[in-house]
């Protein structure tokens, strides 16, 4: 087994692990719920980047030239925290706080360079404009860091993220690359239905570097990630994934965008995964 | 070095806010190494041409994108750098209300948003172009300071400090070119401390901004009616310096506030909030522009139609003084 191979094997195997502590995150939230169609459809996505691609030291959050990493779609915690922890940035203690009063894990991020969590998010269309200022630092200092941001297709319905899109562009921004996580859904259903949009044209249209990956497939999406940058462009990958992927009952299915399990609803998920 | 004397003080007037607002930022630009200045095409309306010529590595034009103007500002100020942000202050605190709520208030980036144009500097462009609401919407926000000068020697002042101050400002431009003075020498600048220009013993006129100079020529009439007006020039409209206004509460029968902004949650509102806590709190009169949109005009039209030029301020609060005294 090639080094890349044990990269991806163990990439698949931290994915599989943080869908499983996902839905004990969920869960362990009670009534207060949790984006679960989100936080499920990202998580090959997180893997491959807290697993293979982020140059962060977890010994050190506020290394000068980490790559950082934006959490644009909010409401993906159970992805990004369970990424965060598998990272040794948060701990399993932590993490077991997961929306508890007063806690600093609530259902869309904070703000806390000590747990590696860059920005404050949860309203939509903001991360985009973060990650070019972010950017733009980094090639006016002349620093190697690479700005990911992940956002939502649903998200990409906010105007603001193309004012940033066409920024990015303009200013030859080759240090940035968004990621979509296109699971065709958004709160009120699907996309198509809400605000249907050709983001592979548009995105191509405001002069951007677009490729289109399986977003569940470890292989692909580290292969488009690893590949590296075009000279002064940035690049955005639409990662096709499916909302709530992994439970059956979860899948595609928008009950679920933000919802409380049961235990019998939680028991039947954790047998799936766990088969 | 910018000198503060009162050659500059014309020079500077004859600019307005705008232009003096270039010329410090020109001396920020020499004197600061993260600093940087960005607009949202409006870098010549904002005095920042020479800037931009000089330090081109410290300007950046995001085109008419403001809510982007408040996002990359914040990026910016996450790796460091001293942002200011500039764009008239109807879109700056309006149109990226949002960014600045959750970059400035909840994330407490280092950002200076510079509000242009403010209250009816914009004249003949009419409601869209002006700037009424913005102090009610920067202050409800927590933990932002809002720096509003009295005139153009003040935005010098302010604008040093708004640089120095570790933390997001709103700074609140008013007037038009030819702006009055009010200050002619240096003199000690302190975010949050307001600077008593005249003593008085019956009426305490706080002012904020374009409304400084008016104040005081109203406080020369009411004395002309034998009536002692103090002037309080109150350029940081948050954090509010309470304890100026405990002083005033002990030593005058009415407390007025006069701003070139709406008469809702402006100076006013921050000063009638922290009074009607104040057993002791004389009745205040709060003057500014009433809550309705209006026909548009030019600048000294509109002041002259809201009641906002001195003999107008001075007439208002001499009625009220009758009223109170009577009663």
């Amino acid at each position: 087994m090639t080094q890349q191979d044990q990269t991806l094997r163990n990439m698949e195997m931290m994915a599989a692990r943080m869908r499983r502590t996902a839905l004990d995150l969920a869960y362990s939230a009670g009534p207060n719920g949790a984006h679960l169609g989100s936080g499920l459809s990202i998580i090959e996505i997180m893997a491959v980047l807290y697993g293979g691609i982020l140059n962060i030291d977890p010994h050190n959050p506020r290394w000068e030239d980490r790559d950082r990493f934006i959490l644009s779609k909010g409401h993906g915690t159970l992805g990004y925290y369970t990424a965060l922890a598998e990272a040794g940035l948060i701990s399993s203690d932590e993490l077991s706080t997961f929306e508890k009063n007063g806690g600093f894990l609530p259902g869309q991020p904070v703000m806390n360079m000590d747990k590696g969590i860059e920005f404050s998010s949860g309203s939509l269309g903001h991360g985009l404009s973060l990650g070019v200022g972010v950017a733009l630092a980094g090639k006016k200092r002349g620093r190697d860091y690479k700005v990911y941001i992940l956002m939502g297709d649903g998200e990409c319905n906010e105007g603001s993220v193309w004012e940033a899109a066409m920024a990015a562009k303009h200013y030859k921004l080759s240090n940035l690359i968004a990621i979509i996580d296109a699971n065709d859904m958004q709160s009120d259903g699907a996309r198509c239905d809400i605000m249907a949009a050709d983001y592979e044209t548009i995105w191509k249209g405001f002069g951007w570097d677009v490729a289109t990956v399986d977003g569940h497939n470890v292989n692909r999406i580290y292969e488009t990630l690893h590949a590296g940058t075009r000279i002064d462009t940035p690049s955005v990958i639409i990662a096709r994934t499916i909302k709530g992927k992994g439970v059956s009952f979860m899948e595609n299915n928008n009950e679920w965008h933000h919802n409380r399990l049961t235990l019998t609803q939680y028991d039947a998920a954790v047998k799936e995964l766990n088969p | 070095m910018i000198q503060i004397n009162s050659l500059n003080a014309r020079l500077w007037s004859k600019l307005g806010q705008r232009g003096t607002f270039g010329i410090t930022m020109l001396e920020l630009g020499r004197d600061i190494e993260n600093l940087m200045v960005i607009s949202a095409d409006l870098c010549s309306t904002s005095g920042l041409d020479r800037l931009r010529l000089q330090f081109p590595e410290k300007f950046l034009n995001v085109g008419i994108a403001e809510q982007n103007l408040v996002g990359i500002s914040a990026g910016l100020a996450k790796e460091g750098y001293i942002v200011f942000a500039t764009s008239f202050a109807n879109f700056a605190a309006m149109r990226s209300y949002e960014q600045v709520r959750l970059n400035m208030g909840y994330m407490g980036f280092n950002i200076k948003l510079v509000g242009l144009g403010s209250g009816f500097a914009m004249g003949m462009f009419g409601n869209t172009h002006y700037g009424i609401e913005d102090v009610a919407l920067m202050r409800a926000i927590p933990g932002l300071c809002i720096l509003s000068p009295a005139d153009c020697t003040e935005v010098v002042k302010a604008t040093f400090a708004a640089a120095t101050y570790n933390g997001p400002v709103y700074l609140r431009l008013t007037g038009v070119a030819n702006n009055p003075i009010v200050n002619k020498e240096d003199y000690p600048f302190e975010i949050g401390k307001a600077i008593p220009l005249k003593s008085g013993s019956d009426v305490a006129i706080i002012a904020t901004g374009s409304m400084v100079y008016h104040a005081l020529e109203a406080a020369k009439q009411l004395e002309s009616r034998g009536i002692s007006a103090a002037v309080i020039n109150m350029h940081t409209i948050k954090p509010l310096d309470t304890e100026t206004i405990n002083t005033l509460c002990r030593e005058v029968k009415l407390i007025v506030t006069v701003e070139e902004h709406t008469v809702v949650g402006g100076l006013g509102g921050a000063v009638a909030e922290y009074l009607c806590s104040n057993l002791l709190a004389p009745r205040q009169l709060i003057i500014g522009i009433p809550d309705a949109f209006q026909k548009a005009g030019d600048y000294q039209y509109l002041l002259e139609q809201n009641g906002l030029t001195g003999p107008q301020i001075a007439e208002r609060v001499s009625s009220i003084l009758n009223g109170l005294v009577k009663s």
